[in-house]
């Protein structure tokens, strides 16, 4: 099965109010041309569950989150976002926030069809209070302990990127670590995957081990070629992160002026390409 | 030596707190603790992991300023999942900042103000509440003050002593705040309620100063020791091989200076 497809038709399959997953960690591996694609869009009301980078501070500056469902929100070489940091403190979404290791919990609970995971992570902290919904369960065993019972997070869509991938939806990650990427795919109804290049199948085990080799094509039901499409976010080995993109994007949370610029140059382009057409028309434009 | 500097007595401070750890991963937030956690694998505790940052255990020590002393050799792979496996699992001390800490060690580097909508939103919960009820933490706070040393924190990211004790005993058996290590002094929950207890001032600090900075009422035993001295070996391995461009002192600027 060609599974093969582009941001547009992805977005189009989303709807206004639904969940969403975004795979990667911080400004590392996201699934950026998806992000980009949605600003584009007029999806709206988002529930985001991410590890989340610019793609959670991009969306909650463009007010298309309703609730954002997060362990923390990072530029990594920028240890807060800031684009993040202002929509919480104007209190423009709903903050479910939770304990890193319960965000892996609540995702590995839905992707296991489990109702809940137990977990000690959040006890004795407000993570319970400032998400009323989660609850405690007893150990059924003669250790009656007391566990946190983190509820299984579903997703109506998952979001990630690879560095390779084949048409029928097999994904190979070549950098340091896969993040819960999997963990999003299997939590949700519907898996879209971007990737750096599509290859042949049989070449995947000539770039990288077998174990690189962790999104299966059951786990994925679109495949997006995007070079390029995890920038400004890191996606070794194919490029690191564009910290000095980053470092402009991060500035301008706090310059209005300086944001529109930002908006009108990388936002509001017509498509993918012509993003990647626009940053590098910067970087010559820095060089020359 | 009386040219020591006030960053390396917090860090000969910090790198204390893993004393008797052995096999265990030292991670660490901060500059001081950063330096501190691999002073203390560079002598005494010589058996403590740590990685690079990235996804993988290293097997030598990197500088924490200057240039890369040698190519990292790595030893194992341990990406975001195993973390959490490992510290779940409990072999683990971590070295955490505080924005805010209370009397019985409860942690805040979330946000400032109504978690609705704070004042300042900070780093969030992070890993912090996993931490804290996992396995051994220590706090490192560079700027002592009634601001970060508060009687009620606004928010909850780390557990503290009496919360543990509300969970009870089995929840909270993997539960323990070592110490914390301020730019003034050492600070342990070594009283009975454990509640925080000042176990040492830093040279030229005086208990007054400790008092006057700190927003609560801490636990002060009639003689207070001051905290020791690096060593003249550690002095070289804090200068020549860990930070030989200081940026320790830009964490911690000596009070003269």
């Amino acid at each position: 099965m060609d599974k093969r497809t582009t941001e547009r038709e992805v977005v189009a399959e989303l709807f206004d109010g639904m969940t969403l997953g975004i795979g990667g960690w911080g400004s590392r591996r996201k699934p950026m041309s998806l992000v980009r694609e949605i600003l584009r869009s007029s999806l709206k009301d988002l529930t985001v569950v991410t590890y989340g980078g610019p793609d959670a501070g991009l969306l909650c500056a463009a007010g298309r989150v309703k609730r954002l469902i997060y362990g923390f929100v990072s530029l990594d070489s920028i240890p807060l976002e800031p684009h993040f940091r202002k929509a919480r403190q104007a209190g423009s979404f709903e903050a479910s926030e939770l304990d890193e290791g319960m965000l892996q919990w609540g995702l590995y609970a839905a992707a296991l069809r489990l109702p809940f995971l137990p977990t000690r992570a959040g006890l004795g902290t407000d993570v319970p209070g400032i998400n009323p919904e989660i609850r405690t369960v007893r150990s059924p065993y003669d250790d009656g302990e007391e566990l946190l019972a983190m509820p299984a997070i579903e997703l109506d869509a998952a979001l990630i990127h690879m560095n390779r991938a084949d048409a029928r939806g097999n994904g190979q990650f070549l950098g340091p670590d896969l993040y819960f990427d999997d963990l999003y795919c299997m939590a949700a109804k519907r898996r879209f995957m971007s990737c750096e290049k599509i290859v042949e199948t049989s070449e995947l085990s000539q770039l990288g081990s077998m174990h690189t080799l962790k999104i299966n094509r059951s786990m994925v039901d679109g495949v997006i070629e995007a070079p390029g499409g995890a920038h400004f976010t890191e996606c070794p080995p194919d490029y690191g992160r564009d910290e000095a993109f980053q470092k402009a994007y991060a500035a301008t949370a706090k310059d209005e002026d300086a944001f529109a610029a930002f908006k009108s140059r990388y936002l509001e382009c017509e498509d993918e390409a012509d993003y990647q057409k626009a940053v590098q028309d910067a970087r010559e434009g820095a060089s020359a | 030596m009386s040219d020591i500097r006030r960053s390396e007595i917090c860090i000969a401070a910090v790198a204390d707190v893993f004393r008797g750890d052995g096999e265990i991963l030292a991670s660490s937030f901060g500059t001081v603790p950063a330096i501190a956690a691999r002073l203390a694998r560079l002598s005494f505790e010589p058996d403590l992991m740590m990685t690079d940052g990235i996804a993988c255990l290293t097997a030598n020590v990197a500088p924490v300023s200057g240039a890369e002393a040698e190519d990292p050799i790595f030893e194992g792979w341990m990406p975001f999942r195993t973390v959490f496996d490992h510290l779940w699992n409990g072999r683990r001390h971590v070295v955490m900042i505080a924005s805010q800490i209370d009397r019985f060690g409860n942690h805040n580097f979330a946000c400032i103000g109504p978690h609705e909508k704070p004042k300042a939103q900070l780093l969030g919960m992070r890993g912090a509440p996993g931490n804290t009820i996992h396995h051994t933490t220590s706090y490192w706070i560079p700027n002592h003050s009634p601001k970060v040393f508060v009687e009620k924190v606004d928010v909850v990211s780390g557990v503290g002593y009496d919360r543990a004790k509300a969970l009870g005993e089995r929840s909270a058996r993997f539960h323990e705040i070592r110490r914390v290590v301020s730019n003034l002094g050492v600070f342990d929950f070594d009283t009975p309620e454990h509640s925080m207890r000042l176990a040492s001032t830093h040279p030229g600090v005086s208990v007054e100063q400790i008092v006057e900075a700190t927003g609560f009422e801490l636990a002060i035993p009639d003689a207070v020791p001051e905290t020791r001295a690096p060593s003249a070996s550690e002095l070289v391995i804090i200068r020549e091989r860990l930070d030989p461009a200081n940026v320790r002192e830009r964490e911690v600027p000596h009070p003269e200076s």
